[in-house]
């Protein structure tokens, strides 16, 4: 049982330990290898990342030129750029951030500074359940109230139903961050007559301010990555249009999905090329929000 | 956690200003505001696929033929799809997921650990839609040229490889599957090992035991039942994802058999249909089987919440 390992392989030593001996250098072996094979499920794991950047960034690149920032598809055959699709997606999480930065940090405010625990609970647990809803039934739920009744595809809706991916993200990071908020400053305020709404507004949330903008751009990054809530909403469009959320708008994710499913060579392109701008904004925000975070926590 | 109780609920004289009044209840509208659409989104694909399910009844789970002209849904193949694609995920990204896990929390050094901690977070930040285009155009050719033919050669007798390979199947949306919950599993996973006290580690390098065994001996089964819940987190995500798979599983419309067929999910196929579908039973039928999706996603995250939650807790035995 006691068995020590390695070192005591004498010849003259007793067969148990000799055994013990063998087994303790297989032992290491084992160690060795497995620790090499975790290393490697590692770099497995880089790996699809390292695939998908070079090829974004490859195919992306020759398909980059002026006319996909500055010029909508031509109305017929191929050609033109991705001009709607920019415009769309800007608007629409614009507005999708617009209604749910608000509501997201109140609702984090709420469960952090107000809540009793079982309500706090509650909103954490509907929140984290929300986050887990599959974004397509999202989908559904905004052409159910709002595209049906107006016989319409429309920007409106995919707003809202962009809204409804980010709202719990940011009450989850928001009301995190306000935990860590230390009480003392809270007592401080309300110690010298400030009323509770103001000790919130302009101590605690200024407090946790970076944590809470970094749930801000998380959310605001994933929004704009989102391509299924909008399928049954937005719809896509081939024209430029700003500003009417009542018509269908096109986006970056759907202008991607849709040249990508065509089996034409030129409108592949301009899905890499489209590609190539999602991923600078989406993983630019990430690295940027990141970045700094882990800066710190390494400091 | 800090036991003091939060601002808003001190009694004193500031709590009963109407201003403090007005922002309170606000906040709390928008906290209520969250439970609210969650009952709202539940609230409405029930309503919205009741006509189907009175209609069809089990049939929309348990037949086959999913046929518009005829007027007539069963989702079983998309329902089998669906499991199919998840448990192809699974079995690639749970034994990687945990092995990095591993290596991370318990052999790699910091100045390491950090940046490939952050790299595999990035994975997850990656839209869909850009992993689908780069399913269709890199990965599906890929795997048709190389693993597919070798799997097709050596394991062609087993009715889950019969070939041939077009590249889209569901093994590719497996594969795609897997890129994408791995960094779900990686990092839940790695949090929970993290979390074991060191007096475990300890006890067990006591005992003279090596840094593999100190893993899998004293750490990981102490923290077990929050790696299953960072697996089963992984799978939730893995059955409710949509556009990646969508665009390299093809369009099968029969029950999956072997991993090369072509196929549809849940997802996938209300993806597809639901804009063309018009008139008769199928756009509630849609609904109704995105009302499964949710209730099998619900579940799953429930359940993987509690066992992460507990885990962090302590170990179970």
């Amino acid at each position: 049982m006691s068995a020590t390992p390695g070192t005591l392989a004498g010849s003259r030593a007793p067969f148990a330990e000799r055994l013990a001996a063998v087994r303790g250098s297989r032992r290491r072996v084992v160690d060795r290898v497995m620790r090499t094979v975790a290393l490697a499920a590692a770099l497995v794991c880089v790996l699809p990342l390292a695939a998908i950047l070079l090829f974004v960034v490859i195919k992306g690149a020759a398909a980059l030129n002026l006319d996909l920032l500055t010029k909508p598809p031509k109305a017929l055959g191929t050609g033109g750029g991705a001009l709607n699709a920019i415009l769309g997606s800007l608007q629409m999480v614009a507005v999708a951030a617009l209604v749910a930065v608000p509501v997201g940090i109140l609702g984090g405010v709420y469960v952090s500074e107000f809540a009793s625990r079982r309500s706090a609970r509650a909103v954490r647990f509907a929140a984290d359940v929300m986050v887990g809803v599959p974004s397509i039934l999202i989908g559904i739920v905004a052409y159910t109230l709002l595209v049906v009744p107006f016989k319409q595809f429309n920007a409106a809706a995919g707003s809202v139903a962009l809204a409804l991916i980010m709202v719990p993200v940011i009450v989850r990071t928001t009301e995190e961050i306000l935990r860590l908020v230390p009480h003392e400053i809270r007592e401080a305020g309300l110690a010298l007559g400030v009323p509770t709404w103001r000790v919130v507004l302009s101590v605690v949330l200024p407090a946790g301010r970076t944590g809470v903008l970094t749930g801000v751009m998380l959310a605001v990054a994933r929004a704009a990555g989102e391509t299924a809530p909008l399928l049954f909403t937005a719809l896509g469009s081939r024209l430029v249009n700003v500003g009417q959320f009542g018509q269908p708008m096109d986006a970056l994710p759907l202008f991607i999905y849709n040249g990508a499913r065509q089996p034409i060579a030129a409108l592949n392109d301009q899905a890499w090329g489209a590609a190539l701008l999602l991923l600078l904004f989406v993983l630019g925000v990430n690295v940027a929000v990141r970045a700094r975070s882990w800066g710190r926590r390494a400091g | 956690m800090t036991t003091l109780a939060p601002i808003g609920r001190l009694r004193g004289r500031t709590a009963t200003r109407r201003a403090d009044v007005v922002f309170r209840g606000s906040t709390r509208v928008f906290g209520g505001a969250v439970i609210a659409t969650l009952g709202v989104v539940a609230a409405v694909l029930v309503v919205s696929s009741a006509p189907a399910w009175t209609r069809f009844g089990v049939d929309l789970i348990t037949q086959t033929t999913w046929d518009p002209v005829r007027d007539v849904y069963g989702a079983l193949p998309f329902i089998v799809g669906t499991l199919y694609a998840a448990a192809i995920a699974l079995l690639i990204a749970t034994p990687i997921g945990v092995l990095t896990a591993i290596f991370l929390s318990e052999f790699a050094p910091r100045r390491v650990a950090i940046p490939l901690t952050f790299t595999i977070e990035l994975l997850a930040a990656i839209p869909s839609v850009v992993i689908g285009l780069w399913g269709i155009f890199v990965l599906s050719p890929f795997l048709r040229d190389t693993v597919d033919s070798w799997l097709i050669a050596t394991l062609g007798w087993l009715p889950f490889f019969r070939g041939p390979s077009f590249g889209v199947g569901l093994g590719a949306a497996g594969v795609i599957l897997a890129i994408m919950i791995l960094p779900t599993i990686v990092s839940i996973s790695r949090e929970v090992l993290s979390s074991v006290p060191n007096s475990q580690r300890e006890a067990m390098f006591g005992l003279g035991a090596t840094r593999w065994e100190v893993a899998v001996k004293a750490v990981l089964p102490y923290a077990r039942s929050g790696v299953v819940g960072a697996a089963i987190l992984g799978l939730g995500r893995a059955l409710g994802e949509t556009m990646a798979v969508t665009m390299v599983i093809g369009n099968g419309q029969d029950i999956p058999v072997s991993i090369f067929d072509q196929a549809q999910t849940i997802a996938s196929k209300i993806a597809v249909t639901f804009n063309e579908a018009s008139g008769g039973f199928q756009t509630q039928s849609l609904v109704a089987i995105g009302l499964i999706l949710l209730v099998m996603t619900l579940l799953l995250n429930v359940a993987a919440r509690l066992l992460v939650s507990r885990a962090q807790r302590g170990p179970i035995r």
